[in-house]
């Protein structure tokens, strides 16, 4: 038995299956991050005059990011088109590249994430609050935790514009300039939390999806890595089919970057 | 993706693929989109099985308050321990076995067996196809539903016990109750959403690039556009409550606030979380699911009457494309009437009337559907065998449950009806004696196709009266109830409202409200009872039941019956052309009183 169409498009509809079946599963994609993306605009809406915060993201990491998920958009269908005119060896170099920059994209976003689990908001008992870093980069502290290893006190040292969490100077460790290190004993501290996913709406919807985005990012990447190092077989029995596979793997590429298109502005400009 | 990449591997590989296949492949593994459905059946039975006997031990609860559960008591507390401790049923237990026949009914049962059994054997029959366009996403999809209905019944068995959160599963409270049940059940629900998803994009590509030469979209059976309408809400409506089960996994895992609003108070105390967040956020994620739901509840049992409906009936239907395009308007419009379901949560009255109005516009193709079944009947010589009766049945059972509806979908009369036992009796007769008796009638008339036996027709209908009457002895008295104000999901059944143990309790009840609760579960019971002769039915039949002598035993129009019996891999021995219309029955000029649609 022989599922028809599987290679050739049919007719009527000018459809081969796969390329039908991606376009409905990009729909049900576009509902999955238009629901997330609505629930940002309720939460952003309803949140308290002046909550929202504003500026805790590297706004050149970001573009930077967005550059290489473009370029790997880039290179995806020139890889499409290579075969197209008959260049196996060409369309592996740009398919290369393509894996090559979701690396990267990926080492970028963990970079990122690492920075805010590094990043911590302390409350003193005496109402004083500011940002920084502790000494040792520890991700994931918080007062029970350093009661429960009986760490007496911590060297913290405060971003340069110290104090609100929405300091527009904020950034990564790297490129902000930092206060002189003071040391905090456990017993006068209130609150420590890391920029993590529990310590407002803001990051808990910035970690939900951008991970999940990156997971779509990192399930490409695998697909399109596969269908490269299967190519040369494929070449030799079924060009046209791996064409296809190369188009359809090719329109999901598309959709992530896109999703990235409308994340970034989203998260980090706005 | 990956799916897709496989599926063009399944299709080269089956050209060598002419050896016979070992048991593991054809029955467990299989890529068959009839064996599929056959396994969806199967599971999708079973977990009504288990979902109706949820319900037979909570309705002692309800009858009995707080009485040792006879039989089965001891069991249960071996099993589960301190919440079923002497044999009854504690709150907690009352509460997980509400939220999992909610669950496992609704996603586990009735969805499974209507889109995903009857889809997949039938679909591909009756537009001429060979199989599904991707076999191996099929089956991925099987096999992830079945991880999923694994996972939500290990959860009975976790310290603390399933989910207690009811099927809609709203947050705060999902979120804030300290057992693990929740977070499993999202992960089970991740599974089956995925399940469906899969099953929809297939279905979807199926009708679409494999309807066979001549099979144009205004030839296909009506069936089968009830299928595409579903596969579409599927494939638009579960994503979101797949976002908000993965925020609502954040908020219990990663101590997100998505859903639990600052200033949060859990046993009196102000809970330790970010805040910020907003219940009505779930419930607007939820019902978005919520509502095309329920069509995909009812749909795919509109199509299998209308298939068993003409063809009873001798008659070709009245209005297809009514048909057709009140399918369509229901499907658009289940997408922009989910907040009916939360009109008493507070979000205004602005968007309440917009709710109300689009709740109203949707009954008229609801309407319209039915209306077409009514007058098709009309002037029919109509043969009352065992799927015929379902399918008759149906159409009242149905109508119940739809005029029911209008004042829960009015502000204005829910503020009384909500949340009581007047929307547990409504919906019900939507989806028990209304979805389940179509999905009866399919299973009488697709069974010879599938099996090459009949099933007897006099246990048939013995269990087609005892249904009929047992299902209205249990829900029919539930609206009164309601209305007389018996709150839904009391594990007590109310005895705490009653007047003569609380007369000045606002909101007391009658004694004789209270007391039908014995009825009513006395008529649960036997209506357990009486699926016996279906199930002694089905398996006596399908060993020894009656061989059918031809491949058409219904005297039927549509192409799954001009397959050999059972179908084959591949289903149709030779390539096959559409000439006609669904159902040409009894046209004139013609020797037989039916033409098949690949009848020249
Ligand atoms: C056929 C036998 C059935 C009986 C006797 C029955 C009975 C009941 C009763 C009495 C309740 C209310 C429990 C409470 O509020 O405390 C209930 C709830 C419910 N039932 Fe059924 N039911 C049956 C079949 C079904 C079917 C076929 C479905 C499928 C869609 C279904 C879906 C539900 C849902 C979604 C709820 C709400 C659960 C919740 O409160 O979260 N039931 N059922
Ligand atoms: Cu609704």
């Amino acid at each position: 038995m022989e599922i028809p169409y599987t290679v050739h498009p049919r007719e009527d509809t000018g459809l081969y299956n796969a390329k039908l079946g991606i376009w409905l599963f990009l729909a049900s994609e576009v509902m999955l991050f238009g629901a997330l993306f609505s629930s940002y605009i309720l939460l952003r809406v309803g949140a308290a005059p002046g909550a929202w915060p504003h500026g805790l993201l590297n706004i050149p990491i970001g573009t930077l990011n967005t550059l290489v998920l473009i370029t790997s958009s880039v290179t995806v269908v020139m890889a499409w088109a290579s075969l197209k005119m008959n260049q196996l060896s060409r369309f592996k170099i740009y398919q290369s590249l393509t894996v090559l920059f979701a690396l990267i994209f990926v080492c970028i976003k963990s970079f990122e994430y690492h920075d805010k689990f590094t990043h911590y908001e302390v409350v003193l008992k005496d109402g004083k609050s500011m940002t920084g870093h502790i000494e040792g980069s520890p991700m994931f502290w918080n007062l029970t935790k350093l009661n429960a290893n009986k760490i007496a006190s911590i060297t913290f040292t405060p971003d340069a514009a110290h104090g609100a969490p929405d300091a527009k100077s904020e950034g990564t460790a790297a490129s902000s300039a930092h206060g002189e290190p003071t040391k905090i004993a456990t017993s006068d501290i209130l609150k420590l939390e890391c920029f993590g996913p529990f310590h407002n709406t803001y990051l808990a919807i910035y970690f939900t999806l951008t991970a999940l985005h990156a997971l779509h990012v990192i399930g490409g990447a695998i697909v399109i890595a596969y269908i490269l190092l299967t190519a040369g077989r494929w070449w030799k029995k079924n060009p046209e089919q791996l064409t296809n596979r190369v188009e359809v793997s090719g329109l999901f590429w598309h959709f992530v970057d896109l999703v990235w298109i409308f994340l970034f502005p989203v998260l980090y400009l706005l | 993706m990956q799916p897709t990449s496989h599926a063009n591997h399944a299709a080269t590989h089956h050209e060598h693929e002419h050896h016979e296949l070992g048991f593991l492949q054809k029955y467990v593994f299989s890529t068959d989109h009839k064996v599929i459905g056959v396994q969806y059946a199967i599971t999708a039975l079973i977990f009504l099985f288990i979902g109706y006997s949820l319900m037979a031990m909570m309705r002692w609860q309800l009858a009995y308050p707080n009485q040792p559960i006879p039989l089965v008591g001891g069991l249960l507390e071996a099993a589960l321990g301190q919440v079923a401790a002497e044999g009854k049923m504690s709150g907690d237990l009352y509460n997980a076995f509400g939220a999992m026949h909610g669950t496992i009914m609704v996603f586990l049962g009735i969805v499974p067996l209507a889109f995903a059994a009857f889809g997949n054997f039938v679909v591909p029959l009756q537009i001429g196809a060979p199989d599904m366009t991707f076999p191996r996403v099929n089956m991925a999809s099987y096999q992830s539903f079945f991880v999923g209905g694994v996972i939500m019944l290990v959860s009975f068995f976790i310290p603390g016990g399933a989910a207690q959160a009811g099927w809609t599963s709203y947050s705060p409270l999902a979120t804030v109750t300290p057992t693990a049940g929740q977070t499993w059940w999202i992960i089970g629900m991740v599974f089956l959403i995925t399940s469906s998803l899969l099953g929809a994009v297939n279905f979807i590509a199926t009708i679409i690039q494999l309807r066979a030469p001549g099979m144009t979209w205004m030839r296909l059976p009506f069936f089968v556009w009830a299928q595409f309408v579903t596969a579409f809400l599927l494939l638009l409506a579960f994503p979101p409550l797949e976002a908000a089960a993965v925020m609502q996994l954040m908020d219990k895992v990663a101590g997100t606030s998505f859903f639990l609003p600052t200033g949060l108070l859990i046993s009196e105390k102000v809970a330790e979380i970010s805040g910020g967040g907003s219940p009505l956020l779930w419930q607007h994620l939820f019902w978005f699911l919520g509502h095309p739901e329920v069509y995909v509840l009812i749909l795919p049992a509109m199509g299998i009457v209308c298939e068993v409906l003409c063809n009873n009936s001798r008659k070709p239907i009245w209005g297809y494309k009514s048909l057709v395009y009140s399918s369509f308007a229901i499907g658009f419009l289940s997408f922009i009437v989910w907040a009916h379901h939360m009109y008493l949560t507070g979000m205004g009255t602005a968007i309440s009337t917009f709710f109300q109005t689009t709740t109203m516009i949707i009954s008229i193709p609801s309407v319209i559907i039915l209306t077409v079944f009514f007058i098709s009947l009309w002037g029919g010589s109509i043969r009352f065998n065992t799927p015929m009766l379902f399918t008759l049945a149906f159409l009242p059972m149905f109508g119940i449950g739809g005029l029911t509806g209008l004042p829960l979908g009015f502000n204005f009369s829910d503020i009384h009806l909500h949340d009581t036992y007047y929307v547990i009796g409504h919906f019900h007769y939507v989806v028990a004696p209304g979805t389940i008796f179509g999905l009866f009638a399919g299973i009488y008339y697709w069974f010879p196709k599938a099996t090459g036996r009949m099933m007897s027709e006099f246990w048939g209908k013995v269990h087609f009266w005892l249904s009929l009457i047992f299902m209205n002895a249990i829900f029919m008295p539930m609206f009164h109830q309601g209305m007389g104000g018996m709150l839904r999901r009391m594990s007590d059944g109310g005895v705490n409202y009653s007047l003569a143990q609380n007369s000045d309790a606002l909101g007391a009840m009658s004694d004789s409200l209270i007391k039908s609760n014995v009825h009513v579960s006395h008529a649960a019971w036997a209506l357990g009872l009486a699926q016996i002769p279906f199930i002694i039915n089905f398996f006596v039949s399908m060993w020894r039941g009656r061989k059918v002598t031809s491949d058409n035993p219904w005297d039927a129009t549509t192409l799954e019956w001009q397959t050999p019996t059972p179908p084959p891999h591949g289903n149709f021995a030779k390539p096959i052309t559409v000439h006609r219309g669904p159902y040409e029955y009894s046209v004139p000029g013609q020797k037989l009183d039916f033409t098949p649609q690949n009848q020249a």
